[in-house]
């Protein structure tokens, strides 16, 4: 479960959000510049809301009034950027491996196989981030948040910096996801039919506000 | 001509201790605030990066004399480190690698502040969200991406520390086999008669340490290029 609502100031813009989704897949839709990268981010960490509370699988995590903000690396969370960002200096192997590490996890060889076969990157293990395709370096980077654990994995359009062909060989593989690794999913998009494919709920932004909540129908509604 | 004499060698080797100290001593401040300088705001900040810089423009004889009012013997520093921990400046091998450390500061901090600013900070906030905390991110990430530009600084830093001479000699004199350096046993030579060949053979093997620490700060630096791209 994921409780959101929060005010946020950025400059000229204004960041209001206030929802509960108890869905495995949660839509942020919207315009770019609605809000929604600034949102995530908030839901992270990255970002500190000036006013309300957060609470992530019923542990809260900011709350302006009690004082509380539990930094990013304590949030246990997953983000996937749109831009991999797979660290260079590492082979395909240890950035998978890096979550874990940082953690302080055991090693789980069946998670990591699973996590591997799902996403079909076993051929890619020994290979550096440099030498990796856009669309194999998006799904390394699922692997790589999926396989710290996470109660809650954030996507940031995932697929924004693919072409067509290579959002078409992704999207099988986060619908997977959805279905099979049992983590619940923000999923930021300003594409509505990735959307109606993937989300469960969708909380549809625009400028900074939200203005409509609920199940993938609120899509069709015209934003 | 070629012939190396004994005090040529104390001299060389000297030369060689008091810059692997200074730039193995001077290396963890350096990072420490090549960091500071690179990735945080603070009140005061474009003021401690002068002072960082001040060696580079500062008159050498000026700074050596400012370490021997600080860290000679009645120096407020010197006396305490004196009484205290028993770590004596003045005169000694050590305040020769003082002030080496002191004068090569500004080269080693600005390759190591330039690589670390040049490290994505996307990458960093990437690692945060994987759950590691800020000093794992720097000992991860930053640091390992960052490491060539340490590397190259330390070169320069090396290179510049064996090569000081104004600030040296003002702080800790020139004493053979104590604190006479190359540059202070060049110095000595070509001021005694029929010195020319010594002098020239000293030279020699400064300018090919200089060269060759050219080079490798040089090698280093195309290395992080390589590694940021993560091929």
């Amino acid at each position: 479960m994921l409780r959101v609502d929060i005010t946020k100031q950025l400059g000229e813009f204004s960041l209001a959000a206030s929802f509960t989704s108890e869905g495995r897949v949660t839509g942020l839709f919207g315009a770019s510049g609605s809000g929604k990268t600034s949102l995530i981010n908030t839901i992270a960490g990255l970002v500190r809301p000036d006013r309300g509370t957060i609470v992530i699988d019923g542990e809260t995590v900011d709350d302006t009034a009690a004082g509380i903000h539990v930094p990013t690396w304590r949030r246990r969370i997953g983000y996937v950027f749109q831009d991999a960002r797979l660290f260079p200096h590492l082979d395909i192997r240890q950035n998978l491996d890096y979550g874990r590490r940082m953690n302080g996890l055991t090693e789980d060889p069946a998670q990591h196989k699973r996590v591997v076969d799902l996403l079909d990157i076993g051929a890619l293990l020994d290979r550096r981030p440099g030498k990796l395709s856009g669309g194999e370096r998006q799904r390394v980077a699922l692997g790589r948040a999926l396989l710290s654990k996470p109660r809650l994995l954030l996507l940031d359009e995932p697929l924004g910096a693919l072409d067509e062909s290579r959002k078409l060989e992704i999207l099988p593989y986060l619908v997977r996801l959805r279905d099979e690794a049992g983590v619940p999913m923000v999923y930021v998009s300003h594409d509505a039919a990735e959307l109606r494919q993937l989300a469960t709920q969708i909380v549809m932004l625009r400028r900074g506000q939200v203005t409509a909540f609920g199940g993938v129908k609120v899509l069709t509604g015209g934003a | 001509m070629f012939e190396i004499s004994p005090t040529e060698w104390t001299a060389i080797l000297l030369s060689l201790r008091v810059a692997v100290i200074a730039t193995l001593v001077a290396t963890p401040f350096g990072i420490a605030l090549a960091w500071l300088l690179a990735r945080r705001d603070f009140w005061g900040k474009s003021l401690l990066d002068a002072a960082v810089h001040l060696p580079l423009v500062l008159p050498p004889v000026v700074t050596g004399y400012l370490l021997l009012l600080t860290f000679g013997k009645r120096g407020l520093v010197g006396a305490w480190l004196a009484d205290h921990l028993g770590i004596v400046f003045a005169f000694r091998w050590t305040g020769a690698a003082l002030a080496c450390g002191v004068m090569s500061f500004p080269l080693l901090v600005r390759p190591i502040r330039l690589s670390i600013e040049a490290v994505d900070r996307r990458l960093e906030q990437a690692a945060e969200t994987l759950g590691a905390a800020p000093w794992r991110v720097f000992a991860t990430v930053t640091l390992p991406l960052a490491l060539p530009g340490v590397l190259a600084g330390m070169v320069l830093g090396f290179a510049k520390a064996i090569g000081e001479f104004g600030a040296t000699i003002t702080f800790v004199s020139n004493i053979p086999g104590e604190t006479q350096t190359i540059s202070s046993a060049i110095y000595s030579l070509i001021q005694t008669p029929d010195g020319d060949t010594a002098a020239a053979r000293l030279v020699i093997i400064s300018v090919v340490l200089a060269v060759g620490a050219l080079i490798a700060a040089e090698v280093f630096a195309r290395r992080a290029t390589a590694r940021l791209h993560g091929q």
